[in-house]
């Protein structure tokens, strides 16, 4: 990338890949198994944390060298706090029908453990234009995920993508040599998304080796 | 040159190929190698892994033969074709070659397909893996077939088995690794993916949708449900079957799970052979009737009325919940799954015990999933690490005291 050094673009790939926030560090998996049963909720999920952890990594890393140590989690609670209900608020007046579809998980992007991980470890050490790609960074990371496992889900779950019908109607004819498409309910249900993830975990370090831990 | 020729000289081809694997387990399947060990060994014992896994499926064998004619007899007879059974286990209008021929039919090409789907992966991963194709799925591949209703499309059945030997097995590093059983792991994508392929009146009794069809179309057959014993009594239905149609297995339900007679048999060939627990089978049963006794019981005290939807399960007698559904099966030939269940003594009374009781709480109060023993074991195999854990941990403590009250 011309605009960014190659220390800085390292910021933003690195986590999109091989030090992924949900696939290698195994964080922020409870709103990974929650709201991608369906694709649009992934997105919408994916640009909130985008815009939460971006800005938020900002402001924490412009206040780093005033926030006494000792109270720091509460400061980074309250940006964070600060963030997710303006999202929630934006949310509630554009778009009120899939504000009601995420209900309380816009609200818990604020336990969303990338978060403050990237606060605790990232903001608080850098300055702020780094600070700003470690959060784009991770944040698409994070969403990337998302999507993958919204799109399986979405698709074979309900046949559906964003809604219209993509896969066939279900089967006609009943009886052992039945053959026709029906909806695996299973993928709809959380237990599925934890699966999904998983296999994305397995394809990944299968893929690259050096990712295996003993 | 004769079989056993060819396999050796197979086998010699592609050793230390990639497909060695394959082949190797190929030709151990059908015969015992030649080749003895050259060192000092120590144990001969002829109880190897495929020796207890054959145990297993001659114990499962009656019972599949036993689902092909209850096939046949559940499709004639509310075909309206036959008359129900009316003289205990040996009746006539049972053991007809035409039930044989039907369920014959109906049965093997979901054999066919459990095996040859489930070894596939099994193969695929040994040559991928590079290690020895494991007996592991014999026995699963014959499970399978007996615990999915007759009318399962067998697609659905390839897209679970594959589900069910990956997830549930291979990531974990194959037979002997996994935590859940394969099996179950298996019935439960299916029950979860495809539930109305999986409960509800249509799939039980061979062709009964194309027959509530026609009856629609002004056909005169008598409408008969083709629900389970199990589903009638979540409705609360009232069941027209009698007891000792439940304990013989003229019911519908899966492929082998219906006859409790045989199943007992199985079972108790499996503790004469020492191969299933008996700790095991004897602790879920006392755990089964003590949840159904505490229902019986609450019923009897009047909290729970006719009004209630759990009355229909709540007041069936204690006992019965052992003779409808998968209980007797699952207790018998799934909770003792070597692997995935308890491995100390104690923790097989307690694993057990847990089994029967949580199979039957779950049958009861969830009546959309009437089949909770399946839940029950899965739930079980979770916990059984943790059990043992506990039992060893609390023999180490035990012990320890005892050395200290000595040196006291």
């Amino acid at each position: 990338m011309g605009l960014l050094s190659k220390k800085d673009s390292k910021l933003i790939l690195d986590p999109l890949a091989d030090d992924n926030p949900i696939t290698i560090q195994v964080l922020g998996i409870c709103s990974a198994l929650a709201i991608t049963a369906q694709l649009k909720p992934s997105i919408v999920m994916a640009i909130s944390v985008v815009f939460v952890l971006s800005v938020g990594n900002v402001v924490i890393s412009l206040m780093r060298n005033i926030i006494p140590s000792k109270i720091r989690i509460i400061v980074q609670l309250i940006v964070v706090a600060t963030l997710v209900i303006i999202v929630d608020q934006v949310l509630k007046a554009f778009a009120y029908s899939l504000s009601k579809e995420l209900s309380v998980f816009i609200g818990l992007i604020i336990t969303n453990c990338i978060i403050m991980g990237r606060f605790e470890a990232f903001a608080l050490a850098n300055k702020p234009w780094r600070s700003f790609l470690d959060g784009i960074g991770n944040a698409l990371g994070y969403g990337v995920i998302l999507i993958i496992v919204g799109f399986f889900r979405e698709l074979l779950g309900s046949g559906t993508l964003f809604g219209f019908k993509v896969l066939g109607d279900s089967v006609e004819k009943t009886g052992l040599y039945a053959f026709g498409y029906e909806n695996n309910g299973f993928m709809v249900l959380p237990p599925m998304a934890l699966i999904v993830v998983g296999i994305i975990i397995w394809v990944q370090r299968s893929r690259n080796k050096e990712l295996i831990e003993d | 040159m004769g079989l056993k020729q060819n396999l050796h000289s197979l086998r010699e081809k592609y050793k230390g190929t990639k497909m060695a694997p394959a082949f190797n387990a190929l030709h151990t399947f059908l015969y015992t190698p030649n080749d003895t060990a050259h060192g000092g060994t120590h144990i001969k014992a002829a109880d190897d892994l495929k020796r207890t896994m054959n145990t297993v499926i001659m114990a499962l064998i009656p019972c599949l033969i036993f689902g092909m004619f209850n096939a046949g007899y559940q499709h004639y007879v509310a075909a309206g074709e036959i008359e129900a059974v009316t003289s205990g286990f040996f009746s006539s209008e049972f053991w007809t070659l035409q039930n044989f021929t039907l369920g014959f039919w109906k049965v093997l090409p979901i054999l066919l397909i459990s095996y040859g789907v489930g070894l596939g992966v099994e193969f695929l991963f040994a040559v991928i893996k590079g290690h020895e194709v494991e007996e592991g799925y014999l026995v699963t591949g014959m499970l399978v077939p007996l615990i999915v209703p007759i009318d399962i499309p067998l697609w659905m059945l390839v897209v679970a088995v594959v589900f069910g030997v990956v997830i549930g097995k291979e990531v974990f590093g194959g037979t002997g690794m996994n935590i859940l059983n394969p099996a179950l792991t298996i019935r439960a994508f299916l029950f979860f993916a495809y539930p109305t392929w999986m409960s509800g009146d249509k799939v039980w009794v061979e062709g009964a949708v194309e027959r509530t069809r026609e009856i629609a179309n002004g056909s005169t057959a008598d409408a008969i449900s083709g629900e389970t014993i199990l589903g009638s009594l979540a409705q609360s239905h009232g069941v027209d079957y009698s007891v000792m149609d439940m304990f013989f297995g003229f019911i519908p339900g899966s492929i082998g799970e219906t006859s409790t007679l045989l199943i007992l048999l199985g079972g108790l060939f499996l503790i004469f052979t020492k191969i299933g627990s008996w700790r095991i089978m004897l602790s879920s049963v006392i755990g089964a009737l003590v949840m159904g006794y505490i229902f019986n019981l609450v019923v009897a005290a009047g909290w729970i009325t006719d009004t209630s939807k759990f009355y229909g399960l709540m007041s069936t007698e204690f006992w019965h919940h052992l003779l409808i559904g998968g209980m007797a099966f699952g207790i018998v030939y799934m909770a003792t799954d070597p692997v995935s269940a308890s491995q100390t003594n104690k923790g097989k009374w307690i694993y057990g015990f847990l089994i029967g009781f949580v199979s039957i709480m779950i049958r009861v109060f969830n009546p959309a999933y009437p089949e909770g023993v399946m839940l029950a074991i899965l739930l079980m195999n979770v916990f059984a690490p943790t059990i043992d854990h506990y039992v060893v941990q609390g023999n180490v403590k035990r012990r320890l005291k005892r050395a200290k009250l000595k040196t006291a």
